[in-house]
């Protein structure tokens, strides 16, 4: 099984730890991951705003980077949809790579069987659903639709339950979205910061100290605004509390 | 990219001032849109009737000639009166010969929002008729000159307070406190309106082409007492309400009200076949644009729409910036398409009005797919027939320097770079520009000093160099 990483061009600048943390945890369950050389973006800075024809470049770049491996791991569902979006978007060579890549939680649960965690953390943790893991990977069960329609449990949901002296709570809307959106964060700031602190509010009142997320993208938004307003709680990548890493400037919780 | 602001935005922020009203507003939808999930969920074929309705909806797109033709037929052998529109002009043109015609000055109309789309209130005003508006949230926002705010509920941006004011100033009303008073004093306004009304105008929810009928739904009962009263009932629709058979009713209103409020059923389904006893019943059916939309391929699944709101009280957006915010008759999510498809230049900021969450193509009752719609859109008008080229060149030129600079991980690397290297020198530059509007309510996440591939790369170096130290540092 030849497995490739790939790292998202904003985790790649902003949040190199989380990449870390990827490799890690796929080490720690003996998986032997590459880093292709080359990588850029997956384009989904241009499409999201419409520029198909400008993103078509990378598109072919990606193709070409993670072509002959059997699996490219995402550490962002948002990304990887973007992804599979342009298997039938922007055409090329399909199916290509884009069509083996796999969010990283979906990848440990589906391909690995959901190993247990071997990393405690203790501390009470709110998962942040994404929208893009959620109803265009089809992650997880969307609250708006109909029984018979919900698929198998939210691979993150799944691995967070396995890891030791974890305490997840649970927002009163639980797959709301946190009002990121991309380039929507600057074209309706707005509504985005309303959206953000709402989502934060609600997970504050469930009373979680750290946000996790398979995406790094919609938590850089949350924790943007906790941090202006400096508020108790604390986002970390889903990696990142897999392996077990400290939160930034919080205490350790108290055993119950 | 270029992000000028743009209406959408600003509307929105207007909206949001108000905290507290903006607060009331997303927790009445959302509490709507639970219901909804609620009445969903208690349906285990859900889901299989959402798919049926799609199908039943696309068959009758793609033979909508015939199925019209059919329609007329058996409406007229009913006693109905079958006029067609081509646009909003014609259909306030009929409309209004047919009251002139028969010297009617008030008239009593429920909720249409093809009436709204084409204008016909002021269009009747102007005439010197008298329209009154019979649902209660229409009422309200017809009394405070506003559209309405909402197609299911016209006047949810709005709290009782606000009403109360509005029924004293334009009605001299008592002061009233709660909704129940406000409702009780409606309705005697309103009865009095309906007694004296000569005609009623009404919308249709669906037109069965099989039969020949109409069918109307509301909770109020208001369309039912405005075509039972006056002699004269006119029912406006748009083209695609029509369904093919009888039998294909009970999918549509299984899932309509469930969608709509999460009502198991509308209070009131009326099923109207030909006019009352000694009254007359025209039915005007309006294209007004939708056979163009017809023969658009990557749209016209948002012919199979039948109003009902659920993509608005869902939509994340939609609840935090209020349905005025739109500027279009249908706002929300499915108005987002509808509108720029007519007129991209003025609505050119409502396809990026949206987070491309997706809730709203998972609770459509007919299975319109709004969010890759609305991303469709955002490709139209960039690189597509849609929009003025002095609207979008250089948001284009951008597109292409940025896919010029990230297809190249060298080219990249130098910008991430460059980029982490002034944010952390000069944070006073991040509050300029795009990036200023990020920065004006959030911090930016602390810049690393290296990349991950920076990092990365150093370190399978300094392994490769010292292969026997397994425990190369990780920061």
């Amino acid at each position: 099984m030849r497995v490739a990483l790939f790292i998202p061009c904003y985790v790649d600048q902003l949040y190199p730890d989380v990449g870390f943390a990827c490799l890690e945890l796929l080490e720690a369950y003996g998986i032997q991951v590459e880093v292709p050389a080359g990588q850029t973006c997956c384009g989904q800075l241009l499409t999201n705003r419409g520029a198909l024809r400008a993103a078509r470049p990378l598109a072919r770049r990606f193709g070409a980077v993670f072509a002959g491996y059997d699996h490219v791991i995402c550490p962002s569902g948002s990304c990887a949809a973007a992804l599979w979006r342009e298997v039938h978007g922007l055409g090329g060579d399909a199916p290509g790579a884009a069509a083996r890549v796999v969010e990283l939680c979906q990848f440990l649960v589906t391909v690995l069987g959901a190993p247990p965690s071997a990393a405690a953390f203790p501390h009470r943790v709110a998962l942040h659903e994404s929208c893009h893991a959620l109803r265009e990977l089809g992650l997880g069960r969307p609250s708006e639709l109909g029984p018979g329609m919900a698929g198998p449990e939210n691979p993150a949901r799944q691995l967070l339950r396995g890891v030791p002296e974890l305490s997840l709570v649970e927002p009163a809307r639980r797959d709301e979205c946190c009002g990121f959106g991309g380039s929507f964060s600057v074209v309706e700031p707005d509504v985005s910061v309303r959206m953000g602190n709402d989502r934060i509010l609600d997970f504050e009142h469930a009373g979680a100290q750290v946000v996790t997320s398979t995406d790094m993208s919609c938590l850089m938004h949350l924790s943007g605004l906790m941090r202006r307003q400096r508020r108790p709680l604390t986002v970390m990548h889903i990696s990142q509390v897999l392996v077990g890493r400290s939160p930034p400037q919080l205490p350790r919780t108290e055993p119950e | 990219m270029t992000l000028v602001q743009l209406s959408h935005p600003a509307r929105a922020r207007s909206f949001l001032a108000d905290g507290e009203r903006a607060r009331f507003h997303d927790a009445a939808l959302w509490q709507i849109r639970a219901r909804r999930d609620q009445r969903a969920a208690e349906l285990p074929e859900w889901e299989a009737l959402r798919e049926l309705a799609a199908r039943i909806k696309a068959h009758t797109l793609a033979q909508l000639p015939e199925y019209l033709e059919r329609f007329e037929e058996n409406a007229r052998r009913h006693g109905a009166h079958v006029h067609f529109a081509r646009d909003a002009a014609e259909h306030n043109r009929i409309v209004f010969e047919l009251l002139r015609a028969r010297g009617v000055t008030r008239v009593v109309k429920s909720k249409s929002m093809l009436t709204e789309e084409c204008g016909l209130n002021p269009f009747l005003e102007q005439q010197g008729l008298e329209v009154v508006d019979t649902d209660l949230g229409e009422l309200i926002v017809q009394l405070r000159r506003e559209p309405p705010s909402h197609i299911v509920l016209p006047a949810i941006h709005l709290r009782t307070a606000d009403v109360a004011e509005t029924f004293t100033r334009t009605l001299g009303a008592p002061p009233l406190e709660d909704a129940q008073s406000l409702t009780e004093f409606a309705r005697s306004h309103l009865r009095a309106k309906f007694l004296a009304a000569q005609a009623g105008i009404t919308g249709v929810n669906f037109a069965i082409a099989e039969t020949g009928g109409i069918v109307v739904c509301t909770n109020e009962g208001n369309a039912d007492l405005g075509m039972a009263l006056p002699d004269l009932h006119i029912a406006c629709m748009g083209l695609e309400k029509l369904l093919p058979r009888a039998a294909d009713l009970g999918v549509f209103s299984r899932l309509l009200a469930r969608s709509a409020t999460g009502q198991a059923i509308t209070a009131y389904t009326a099923h109207v076949h030909g006019p009352r006893p000694g009254g007359e019943l025209h039915i005007v059916i309006v294209d007004n644009g939708r056979s163009a939309l017809r023969g658009e391929a990557r749209h016209r699944a948002s012919l199979r729409c039948i109003r009902c709101g659920a993509c608005m009280n869902t939509c994340p957006v939609f609840r935090r910036s209020g349905g005025h915010s739109y500027g279009t008759h249908v706002p929300g999510p499915i108005g987002s398409i509808l509108a720029p498809l007519r007129d991209p230049d003025a609505h050119q900021s409502l396809p990026h009005a949206c987070t491309l969450c997706g809730s709203c193509t998972a609770v459509c009752p007919v299975k319109i797919n709004l969010h890759e719609q609305l991303l469709e859109l955002r490709e139209r008008h960039l690189e597509g027939p849609g929009l003025a080229l002095s609207r979008r060149w250089g948001e284009r030129a951008l597109a292409q320097l940025l896919g010029w600079l990230l297809k190249s991980p060298g080219r990249t690397a130098r910008l991430g770079a460059v980029f982490r290297w002034l944010g952390r020198r000069l944070p006073g530059l991040t509050r300029w520009g795009s990036l200023g509007r990020w920065t004006a309510t959030r911090e930016l996440p602390p810049l690393p000093e290296h990349s991950f591939h920076a990092q990365y790369a150093r370190r399978r170096a300094e392994r490769a160099r010292a292969p026997s130290d397994p425990g190369a540092r990780r920061q």
